[in-house]
């Protein structure tokens, strides 16, 4: 009895509320609490960024005296940090040398992961379990550990590369190399592995295989993969400080230059901070859906 | 992990090679043969082509390096090329490498092709990770420019330090909070902008989302000016904390200089949370959209409230990508290294062993202590390393 009185009082409840504004349009109860909160996360999420933006456009007087919320009425509105932190700074061949170190260092560990992921996924050998697990295993290494030896070997007592984008192209391929193997091997193995048997059997190399079949399928998981490279390459300080001529330098090394001489040159700091941003944001957001799938995908389980 | 997905069995393979005439052993008529044996010819070939493809590339890399002129000194010239050659070559690298390799009796060809599509890759991650991992180890039972053993003296001197002991317990308080706290607030976020509609969770989650593509230079820069900014009192504030604390009567505080309870060290690690968030939000929230429906309504049948189904219901369902999550955020925290460096460079007692490591290998050229430091990081992420392997071998049980 009583479970019937419970059942008929929440129908009813229900259809009240479909009737009312309560809902949203998929039928789902609205929930006031989650749309304050979200509301709020986002802008505190949001609003030191804003600041930046708005304490860049604003002379240093301005910024010195007021806060970034006052600048409406407060005003001293200019965009000459921009163009001082261009001439100053050297930002502009520090821009040209970001697209330059992390578009090479981005592609490259591709081409060498995809057919190592290639190997595991569609062929079998002894050592295979140990091989990839060793993959796993260093991809927790922290590269620390490699620089005091590399530096030698890269420096004037090796090879004699260090300050150029060769040495730094080199480094982000290897460290990038176990994240790229395991990234493409995942999801290599959740291709079907008819296609390869067949192709095999219509006699295609191995190279053509992967060549004509994989590599078009493996698409998603390598653009995925590399606009995570390309972020970390982009935002990158420590291997770009060390193998990096100051000529030869990106725009984060610039960036913490400048956060190092923060009296002269705070109005330089915050539009700096902004140059820094704008490519990977760009960058983020026309692959952001792709990333994400990539990354919810099983894709990254790093 | 002999997974379903292995290749047949070699005597299975019916691959078809284009016999060549000018194998010894293949049969005149062109008849599909079963297996060729050595095509002498097509090895040369392969052989040849892997080596040039290989002197190629590293002259014309190493000539980036010596001779610009040859490109005129235009980096973009370089840049480009530097693309070109890294792909194409390594293309044509695993070209020849696979005519190498097919060259050889279908047996051995079977055994080698494998080894061979990995030889590039792993020789990279030798050279770059494993060989230097070992060397390092070995730099730190030597002295500071690597010249001569010292036994275990940078240990020693590391142990005897109280800035070590300092940045050990910076790195442990970041090991605490931030992964544990970076979970905590992607769950809350991932659970309410799952209750809001299909465009406010778009829009509120890009909002949240978009720290990730920032540098840590850049956040710092942004919460060094917009929050953590200090002016002396009867000021304006132009920092937003120091802005609240003044409203309301407040004194100014030079926030990342004070280490009372290691207040500064907190600080710095709000940045790393708010940097992280956004990717534990989005695992998360993929994680949650996959709890089956069913079995929420079935828990509300039985007059389970939202807070318990919640706790009891959801959370067991998406442990595994909770788990996921707090790893690859302690990953990256126990390596914590920009924000320290950058904004306060150890001082007031916020240093942690990445930043030392860096003080002592460029600052200070100490490269047997630094060494050694790298060394104690290593150790402390053993537990870490072991735990992913498990975790794998055991994500590849269940394919």
């Amino acid at each position: 009895m009583s479970t019937t009185t419970a059942n008929d009082r929440d129908t009813r409840v229900t259809a009240e509320k479909i009737r009312g504004s309560g809902r949203m349009k998929d039928g789902r109860k609205r929930s006031p609490v989650s749309m304050v909160v979200m509301f709020l996360l986002a802008l505190l999420w949001t609003v030191p960024t804003i600041g930046l933006l708005v304490t860049s456009l604003r002379t240093r007087d301005a910024a010195a005296t007021s806060g970034w919320w006052e600048a409406l009425w407060a005003g001293g509105w200019t965009t000459e940090n921009y163009s001082r932190v261009f001439e100053q700074a050297d930002m502009g061949n520090a821009f040209i040398n970001g697209v330059l170190v992390a578009v090479p260092a981005t592609i490259i560990p591709i081409m060498f992961a995809a057919f190592a992921a290639y190997a595991f996924t569609f062929m079998d050998f002894r050592g295979k379990d140990v091989l990839f697990i060793s993959i796993v295993a260093v991809m927790v290494v922290p590269i620390q550990v490699a620089f005091a030896p590399l530096l030698d070997i890269f420096g004037p007592r090796g090879l004699d590369i260090a300050g150029q984008y060769l040495a730094v192209w080199v480094l982000h391929t290897g460290f990038g190399m176990p994240l790229c193997i395991y990234v493409l091997r995942n999801y290599m193995a959740s291709l079907p592995f008819s296609v390869v048997e067949s192709a095999r059997i219509d006699g295609c190399s191995n190279f053509q295989i992967f060549w004509k079949l994989i590599a078009p399928m493996a698409m998603p998981a390598m653009a995925a993969f590399a606009t995570l490279q390309f972020l970390w390459v982009w935002n990158d300080l420590l291997i770009a400080k060390l193998f990096l001529s100051n000529e030869n330098t990106t725009v984060i090394v610039k960036l913490q230059q400048l956060l190092g001489t923060q009296g002269q040159g705070a109005e330089l700091l915050t539009a700096g901070a902004f140059i820094s941003m704008v490519l990977p944001m760009l960058v983020f957001f026309t692959l952001q859906n792709l990333l994400v799938r990539g990354m919810t995908s099983g894709a990254v389980k790093g | 992990m002999t997974s379903s997905h292995s290749q047949p069995p070699l005597s299975d393979d019916t691959t078809v090679v284009e016999a060549d005439p000018r194998a010894d052993d293949a049969p005149p008529e062109a008849t599909v043969p079963d297996d060729q044996g050595l095509q002498p010819v097509k090895l040369l070939i392969g052989v040849v082509g892997v080596a040039f493809t290989l002197w190629a590339m590293l002259n014309l890399f190493l000539a980036f390096a010596y001779y610009p002129e040859w490109f005129f000194n235009s980096k973009i010239l370089m840049g480009a090329l530097g693309l070109v050659v890294g792909v194409g070559g390594a293309a044509v690298l695993f070209y020849f490498i696979n005519v190498a390799v097919e060259a050889l009796p279908r047996r051995l060809e079977h055994g080698l092709i494998p080894y061979a599509f990995l030889l590039p890759g792993f020789s990279l991650i030798g050279l770059m990770l494993l060989y230097p991992t070992l060397q390092t180890i070995h730099y730190s039972f030597a002295n500071a420019d690597s010249t001569a053993y010292v036994g275990l003296q940078n240990y020693v001197d590391l142990f005897g330090s109280g800035a070590f002991w300092s940045a050990v317990i910076n790195n442990l308080l970041w090991i605490a909070i931030v992964p544990a706290l970076t979970v905590a607030i992607g769950v809350v976020v991932a659970v309410l902008a799952d209750k809001l509609s299909a465009g406010g969770e778009k829009w509120a989650k890009s909002f949240i989302f978009l720290p990730m593509a920032i540098s840590f230079v850049a956040a710092s820069a942004i919460w060094l000016t917009q929050v953590y900014a200090y002016q002396a009192p009867g000021r304006p504030q132009t920092g937003m904390l120091n802005a609240i604390l003044t409203a309301f009567g407040g004194q100014p505080q030079n926030w990342l200089s004070i280490d009372t309870g290691r207040l500064n060290s907190l600080l710095l690690m709000v940045i790393l949370v708010w940097l992280q968030t956004g990717l534990a939000m989005v695992l998360l929230s993929a994680a949650i959209k996959g709890v089956p429906e069913d079995t929420i309504e079935a828990a509300r049948i039985d007059g389970a409230t939202e807070w318990q189904i919640f706790w009891k219901v959801v959370i067991p369902q998406i442990k595994g990508t909770i788990i996921t999550v707090f790893i690859t955020v302690l990953i990256l925290v126990m390596k914590v290294f920009d924000i320290v460096y950058v904004l306060t460079n150890g001082r007031a007692n916020t240093d942690v062993i990445a930043n030392q490591f860096f003080n002592q290998l460029f600052a200070r050229g100490q490269a047997g202590l630094a060494s050694a430091l790298v060394v104690i990081l290593l150790i402390a992420v053993i537990p870490v390393l072991i735990y992913q392997v498990k975790q794998f071998r055991e994500q590849e049980a269940m394919r």
